[in-house]
């Protein structure tokens, strides 16, 4: 028999039987619909967090002065250390190839005025490094300048929030703002961003590291940010962290380091088992699925019993029964995932919808499991009601009207 | 040519054994007309499907053409029953969700031959059996004579060599019965085997040679 006869009876048969058709594919379009789109929202809720958490910065590295040897509690603060972080030591980081930027950070609070408005706002003294290390980006003016870290040189880029507040509409560019007992030039205003790692970068001002250590009258650095220089090379550069404070602190180890990567990995982990979980649900409704196909198959054997006799007293084969019979079963599962995806599709651009900021896609490997799953089903439920067509005996299948 | 040797068949009816077939022996030769008849349960039908290779006898042998069929696996029963037997039921049994041509076609499709030449050789059988205005009808739009004429010609598309015909009549009335039989009896005079079983005697008598069964045995053999 041709393979586009048994596709052409096949089809023939499904479309002589609307009413089971029409059952057998809305079971299996939901099973496979379920399947991509539930793999779709957990996987869009795996990237959402991946990217806010990349937001902060690739392959960052974060050093903090001091050594917590238990986990809990927040980092240490300033002064709580032995030993200060100094800001030569975060340049002395920069010697090791496995490192591409050091961000130094001095934290403060200050008020910040301009005319007759004053407001206090946290003070982040940092250097031209940072624009790149965050992922910062500018609405107006310009960053930081780059150049010697030890001068404090009396400039300063405002946060959105703060620029507002003390500005409004007015351009603040070139503009002296008094923070503290000394006077910064406005160089330029930080585009709107999310909280991240701690601080709304809104509601900030950042002035020139050295700035700040006067301002605040400290040697010691909050935290060093550091930016290793691929995604492999992080294990180095944090090695090479370890030893040059080491070296540079009397042979202590007094400081902690975090890996972004660790905090994200662990994060993309618990996502994953999360999509997998909801997909492998969602997968029982596709063997669910599986089972209807097999039983309404099987009703259609008995259905068909005249006619299976009947084939087989013009001479069919077991085998070609059986390719029939299973050829059904298949197409049937076919369509059905076909209808799925186009309902899946459907789904996820109504979500999308009503959810603009959650990213949502459809992984492609959900695509293929879902379709190859069903089938799977397809094939090994068509299997018990195609052999039970093969095996019937013609006598008896004819003795029926 | 056909040869039955001692044939038996035995159905398990509860603890007894009941023999269809009782040490059945039978030659036919090429072109016969044989009518078969008897009682309900005389074993007639499951003579027939012995020939047709739809049902293997318990005991003895079926020669057909030389070849052993007794000796041969499903498939190849499948084969022989594909290329050397027609089949004609009372109840027609044609596939309802396809036309007159359509199950016409069955066995050439089961056969694997090509969409041109089909349509060729189903054209001509509609011709032959004057059905080629009724090709688009399904069996429920036809009338019985009708359907068992498709019948006819689809057990024949494959130019068989025997036609088994059980109650080919039955379930017609006079007029379109005659017109089944005389079909057959043409079929037959271009040389292929025909068997019929039958209950009705005017129908029995036109065969040439008429076999009558009782309990499973050949009663009478003229």
């Amino acid at each position: 028999m041709r393979a586009e006869d048994i596709l052409n009876f096949s089809i023939r048969a499904s479309t002589g039987y609307k009413f089971r058709t029409f059952l057998i594919l809305i079971a299996m379009a939901i099973g496979v619909a379920s399947v991509v789109v539930l793999t779709s929202l957990g996987e869009g809720a795996r990237q959402y967090v991946t990217s806010q958490f990349s937001s902060l910065g690739t392959n960052l590295l974060i050093v903090l002065p001091g050594r917590s040897e238990t986990t809990g509690g927040p980092p240490p603060l300033l002064g709580e250390t032995p030993r200060d972080l100094t800001l030569d030591d975060a340049i002395a980081l920069k010697r090791s190839s496995a490192i591409r930027l050091i961000s130094p950070i001095s934290v403060g609070s200050a008020p910040v005025s301009w005319k007759q408005l004053e407001r206090e706002v946290i003070i982040v003294g940092s250097t031209s490094e940072l624009y790149e290390v965050r992922h910062l980006s500018m609405s107006l003016g310009r960053f930081l300048p780059s150049g010697d870290h030890r001068r404090g040189e009396a400039l300063c880029v405002l946060g959105n929030k703060v620029k507002k507040e003390l500005f409004a509409n007015q351009s603040p560019l070139g503009e002296w703002v008094r923070i503290g007992d000394r006077r910064f030039r406005v160089t330029g205003v930080l585009a709107k961003k999310g909280q991240s790692l701690g601080f709304d970068m809104s509601d900030v001002v950042i002035i020139p590291v050295a700035s700040a250590q006067s301002l605040f009258n400290t040697a010691s650095l909050f935290r060093v940010l550091v930016q290793a220089s691929s995604r492999e090379a992080i294990p180095r550069a944090r090695e090479a962290i370890l030893k040059t404070i080491r070296e540079r602190h009397d042979g202590e180890d007094d400081i902690t380091i975090i890996t972004q990567d660790a905090i994200l990995s662990t994060f993309d982990r618990i996502l994953n088992t999360l999509t997998l979980t909801v997909a492998g649900i969602a997968a029982i409704s596709l063997a669910v699925a599986g089972i209807l196909i097999m039983n309404v198959m099987l009703i259609a054997v008995s259905q068909r019993t005249t006619e299976i006799g009947l084939i087989k007293a013009i001479g069919a084969t077991r085998r070609q029964i059986m390719h029939l019979f299973l050829a059904e079963a298949i197409i049937l599962s076919i369509t059905g995932a076909f209808l799925g995806l186009v309902v899946a599709f459907g789904g996820v651009l109504l979500l999308t919808r009503i959810l603009p900021n959650f990213p949502i896609v459809i992984p492609f490997w959900a695509l293929a499991t879902a379709v190859g799953i069903s089938l799977l089903t397809g094939l090994v439920f068509g299997v018990f009601p195609a052999q039970r067509a093969a095996k019937l005996d013609p006598v008896q299948a004819l003795s029926r009207r | 040519m056909i040869r039955l040797d001692s044939i038996e068949r035995v159905f398990q009816v509860g603890n007894e054994n009941v023999y269809a077939l009782n040490n059945v022996s039978l030659k036919i030769s090429q072109g016969e007309y044989i009518s078969i008849m008897g009682p309900s349960g005389s074993g007639k039908s499951t003579l027939l499907n012995i020939i047709g290779l739809l049902d293997r006898p318990n005991k003895g042998f079926y020669i057909l053409d030389d070849v052993n069929t007794t000796d041969l696996s499903d498939e190849q029963q499948a084969l022989v029953r594909r290329h050397k037997i027609g089949f004609v039921f009372q109840f027609f049994h044609l596939v309802p969700r396809l036309t007159a041509s359509e199950n016409i076609e069955l066995p050439l499709i089961l056969a694997g031959m090509k969409p041109e030449k089909r349509k060729d050789r189903v054209k001509s059988a509609l011709e032959d059996f004057r059905l080629t205005d009724r090709a688009k009808h399904r069996p429920d739009q036809l009338s019985g004579g009708q359907r068992q004429r498709v019948a006819i010609a689809r057990a024949t598309i494959m130019e068989p060599q025997v036609v088994l015909a059980d109650e080919p009549t039955g379930n017609l009335d006079r007029a379109s019965g005659k017109e089944v039989i005389e079909i057959l009896e043409k079929l037959n005079k271009k040389g292929i085997i025909l068997i019929l079983v039958t209950h009705d005697p005017d129908i029995g008598n036109r065969a040439v040679r008429k076999i009558s069964m009782v309990d499973g045995k050949i009663l009478d053999d003229t």
